[in-house]
């Protein structure tokens, strides 16, 4: 009982705080501290929302499928860099320091090369986001290959195990919460990573819609598509979490089952 | 002989751990290795165990040569190392998987063990789940499952509390009458060593060398009483005089 007490306390402070960072955001336009034309109130944002929901909606299903399908190669190709510089120690001699220069390239600096040769539709989008992902994704499951119990796999050893089998048994499953770590950074940055590389140029998605809000001076759409991208992020984070729960059942809070002799 | 350790030394380095170490342990016998932390005796398991290749000498089991090929013994490690992320069942069932049994073939053999070693039950189980005297014995027959021929312990109780300790102890013993397993276990436990082994080997110096071999010509099983006789108190004053 004193457990779901706090528990409703530890989530009402930060949604108190936010509640009153608004309030206090209208206040100050009513009042007239801030003018319109440079910051809209949150009402005046909710309401660009509401009446643009059939459109942003449009839009919004665009700029996912681009950050899903990037995220997907991303991590699918970061799975396979990480599994190749685990398994041949040359590999990772040679792909480890390039993949730490490429990571220093900013990635608004490539993405108009990307327009420039692959035209304005979903490919430029997706090469981006496919780019951004792959990093945490490789360099996280690396570590988590690399943090291998030593004793653990010292005792697959004695039992006879193949490096595969010692990879399956020990390895992998040891990875996956670097895995998850990685995801979870990587599903932010592949909206966002989609969100510019439509600003460069696109027919579709939230990145073309902000641009085209932005020149109409539209502050209210613009305020509303940012707040439509922080929640798409904070959502898909959420969703994360939620899958690595179901994937990863043994790291659930050991209230299922009482220590017992 | 069941398992024979001819000349065994072993060095890292400059650094001499093991020097020609003799050891026998026949079928159905427990054998223990005594001796202080930083004597070698993690180094000798892993000899015999086949993880690390002996400068000179040999290991033979059943009359083969095996040495510095792992697989054929088996080695319970200091640590239970349960697998946090495998159930209980597949855990211990681990060893038949690395056999290139199939997982279901590997649970079923499993599972017919499961009372005999006290863990009915708790199958689908996370080790977490699991108390430290249980997750000892689901490492003792994962042990078993491995290879029911010969198994090293390295300190397997350590862990425990005293009131554990105790148990698992006896539970060990009326075990060992009923799965014929041929033990090499190390201590540095002298109670332990006495309560449980046929014999003890004091390994001792820098580097590593059998000091001496102690019968311990009681009969078995032995409970908890027999700490409390004068044989008891005779081998253990033996001991301390050796070490």
């Amino acid at each position: 009982m004193k457990e779901k007490f706090q528990n409703i306390i530890d989530y009402c402070i930060p949604l108190t705080a936010v509640a009153a960072l608004l309030v206090f955001w209208q206040i100050m336009h009513t009042v007239g501290v801030l003018p319109e034309y440079m910051l809209p109130s949150p009402i005046q944002v909710v309401t660009a929302f509401v009446e643009d929901f059939p459109l942003l909606m449009q839009h919004v299903w665009v700029t996912l499928w681009e950050a899903f399908a990037g995220l997907a190669i991303g991590i699918g190709l970061g799975f396979v860099a990480a599994f190749l510089m685990e398994y041949c120690h040359t590999v990772y001699r040679a792909l480890y320091p390039i993949l730490v220069i490429t990571q220093t390239v900013p990635t608004v600096a490539i993405a108009p090369l990307l327009v420039l040769w692959l035209g304005y539709g979903t490919a430029p989008k997706i090469t981006l986001v496919v780019i951004v992902t792959f990093f945490p994704i490789a360099v996280g499951l690396l570590d988590g290959f690399k943090e291998a119990d030593m004793d653990a796999i010292c005792l697959l050893k004695a039992m006879g195990a193949s490096r595969l089998q010692i990879f399956w048994h020990i390895k992998l499953p040891g990875g996956l919460s670097h895995l998850f770590a990685g995801v979870r950074i990587s599903v932010s940055y592949a909206i966002v990573g989609a969100v510019i590389s439509e600003w460069l140029g696109g027919f579709q998605g939230l990145g073309v819609y902000m641009t085209r809000v932005k020149k109409s001076y539209a502050y209210d759409k613009m305020f509303a598509v940012i707040f439509l991208i922080t929640a798409l992020s904070l959502l898909l984070m959420k969703a994360v979490d939620l899958i690595q729960k179901v994937a990863m059942p043994w790291n659930r809070k050991e209230t299922t089952g009482k220590k017992t002799e | 002989m069941k398992l024979e350790v001819k000349e065994v030394s072993a060095a890292f380095g400059d650094k001499k751990v093991l020097e020609d170490i003799q050891i026998n342990l026949a079928e159905r016998e427990l054998v223990s290795l005594l001796g202080a932390s930083g004597v070698g005796k993690t180094t000798l398991f892993h000899v015999i165990a086949g993880l690390l290749v002996p400068d000179t000498g040999s290991v033979w089991l059943e009359g083969d040569e095996i040495t510095g090929s792992p697989g054929k013994i088996s080695y319970m490690l200091q640590k239970d190392m349960l697998l946090p992320y495998k159930t209980v069942l597949d855990n211990v069932s681990l060893p038949l998987q690395i056999k290139k049994k199939g997982k279901r073939a590997a649970r079923q053999e499993a599972k017919q063990y499961f009372r005999e070693f006290g863990l009915e039950g708790y199958e689908d189980k996370y080790p977490s789940q699991l108390s430290g005297g249980m997750r000892q014995r689901a490492a003792l027959l994962r042990t078993y499952l491995f290879s029911s021929k010969v198994a090293l312990l390295d300190e397997p109780f350590s862990a425990l509390d005293t009131m554990t300790k105790s148990a698992m102890h006896q539970w060990y013993l009326s075990v060992m009458e009923r799965i014929h397993l041929s033990t090499l276990l190390i201590t540095h436990d002298m109670d332990e060593a006495i309560l449980l082994s046929d014999r003890i080997y004091i390994l001792a110096g820098k580097p590593g060398k059998i000091k001496a071999e102690i019968c311990i010509d009681c009969k078995k099983p032995r409970n908890s009483d027999f700490m409390l006789t004068e044989e008891f108190l005779s081998y253990k004053k033996q001991i301390i005089e050796l070490i």
